[in-house]
């Protein structure tokens, strides 16, 4: 009882909690460093880290061990930004960053890694700056790629712990396989409008990613948080809870979230965490039947899907130059916008006749075949679906506004707002 | 009041991200058979929803993971989980 009141510098080792993957599937990699060879602290490391120091599960030797961990944050964007901002404060030893994105300003509201001043800069050297003025302790290796097939292992392969922060299905798998096959534990989060989601995979005992989600969804159904929305503090939440877990990792204490998904609701602030298993007969860490990464693209259909809408290019579209110029003349035709009303709200083209999407369909009865119509959305997706609808209900006269409000307010009135 | 081992008419299951969005609420009753399996469930809920639910979307009862053959119980919570990208 003494001993754990003791202010004094816990140097015993915790083998209650032996460090993750002590079977040897990271024997190439920093976590399983002798302790006689974990680097020592400076005076001012010992300072800095105090609050750590007299934790009873960190302590010197816990410390040491982040100092002498390598970790690869992949996406320095929603997620990656507080996890990368907690694990270099926490003193990790080399942080790994993956990202080809230069800021912008509509990061800014939920990307705390990057500030106003670093508007059109690359990510990762906005990161670097931020992360050596937190902790000039922590070696930041910088990775300005996109994470492919080509380069995903090598990449993998130089960290201990592996955070995943990217932000669609083709790179999620990617990382999935890239960790199951190069052995190394995938720290897991994702998050949706109000809601994420955080596990660890691709450990020796648990489940990997496709375990729990084997088929990509087909691409366009779950919206991205461009086309979805996303609360700015979600990924705060969720991210934490990443670098949480790869601290925990990283020292061999607690119970990480190996074996479970945990779901969050921050909208009614519940969490649950749902148990999962590894699924035997899951290609990548079941059958082990996945001996190379593939071509993620193609998996998740966004190659095809791509072929497609050109081969449906041919739907008759009309420039906002053109529309401008028609609605100038008072052209007698109607201009239907199919967003939501809430993003009628922000940008609007004076005129517009509000329907939205889910709603169509009742208002198709009421449109008059005879006329022409100008369909548009944000970017011209939407109202491409639409335009086909109308020509299947037998309209001839029916246009798709060519990149939707965005090119409009681009080509024809900057004073309508982009969003 | 209901029978042990016998199901009750309807199951409330819950919904998630995605899920939620595409039957706009957070959760469904679903009438079910006796006897009704989690592929039976999953079968009910994709009529109509095909578009917006995959054929094997990942399922928990009583926050833990369900073979497709498991018998749905009276008093059983269950959950369907999407796949979320965002990041």
């Amino acid at each position: 009882m003494a001993s754990t009141l003791s202010p004094a510098l816990p140097t015993v080792p915790h083998p209650q909690h032996p460090a993750p993957n002590g079977d040897g599937v990271h024997s190439d990699a920093g976590l399983e460093d002798g302790r006689d060879r974990l680097p020592p602290l400076s005076r001012e490391e010992v300072l800095r880290y105090s609050r750590h120091l007299i934790l009873p599960d960190v302590g010197l030797e816990g410390q040491q061990r982040l100092k002498a961990a390598r970790v690869l944050l992949i996406g320095a964007g929603g997620l990656g930004s507080p996890a990368a901002l907690y694990l270099a404060a926490a003193g990790v030893g080399a942080l790994g960053l993956v990202d080809f994105d230069v800021v912008d300003v509509t990061n800014l509201q939920r990307q705390v890694l990057h500030g106003t001043s670093d508007v059109g800069r690359p990510k990762l050297e906005s990161a670097a700056k931020r992360i050596a003025d937190i902790n000039p302790h922590v070696h930041v290796e910088r990775f300005e790629t996109r994470l492919t097939s080509a380069n995903a292992l090598d990449i993998v392969r130089q960290f201990d712990v592996i955070v995943d922060g990217t932000d669609n299905f083709p790179t999620r798998y990617l990382v999935n396989d890239a960790c199951v096959l190069a052995g190394r534990p995938n720290v897991y989060g994702s998050i949706f409008r109000f809601e994420g989601q955080a596990s660890v995979f691709a450990t020796p005992d648990g489940p990997c990613y496709r375990c729990l989600f084997r088929e990509p969804p087909p691409p366009g159904l779950v919206p991205s948080c461009a086309e979805g929305g996303v609360l700015g503090v979600l990924p705060g939440l969720v991210g934490t809870i990443q670098a949480t877990e790869a601290v925990k990792l990283i020292l061999g204490i607690g119970e990480t979230l190996i074996g479970r998904l945990l779901l969050v609701d921050a909208l009614r602030m519940e969490f649950r965490t749902v148990t999962v298993r590894r699924d035997p007969a899951c290609p990548a860490c079941g059958t082990r039947e996945l001996k190379a990464l593939v071509d993620y693209e193609e998996f998740c259909g966004i190659r095809q899907a791509a072929a497609a809408a050109s081969a449906e290019s041919t739907l008759p579209e009309i420039a906002p130059r053109e529309l401008a110029a028609k609605l100038a003349r008072g052209d007698d035709f109607d201009l239907i916008d199919v967003r939501e009303p809430y993003e009628y709200a922000v940008a609007r083209i004076e005129g517009a006749r509000l329907v939205p999407l889910a709603t169509f369909r009742e208002v198709l009865p009421t449109l008059n075949h005879s006329r022409e119509i100008v369909v548009h959305c944000k970017s011209g997706i939407r109202s491409a679906h639409i335009v086909r609808l109308l020509q299947d209900a037998g309209f001839e006269r029916v246009w798709n506004l060519a990149g939707g409000i965005s090119r409009w307010t681009d080509d024809v009135d900057p004073e309508v707002p982009k969003y | 009041m209901y029978i042990s081992g016998v199901p009750p008419a309807t199951v409330t299951v819950l919904l998630f991200a995605s899920y939620a969005d595409a039957f706009g609420r957070p959760r469904v009753e679903v009438p079910l058979a006796a006897r009704a399996t989690v592929a039976d469930l999953v079968t009910q809920l994709r009529d109509g929803h095909a578009a917006d639910l995959p054929p094997r979307p990942l399922v928990a009862i009583n926050q833990e993971y369900a073979a497709y053959d498991r018998v749905i119980e009276a008093g059983d919570e269950i959950a369907l989980i999407p796949p979320v990208a965002g990041g």
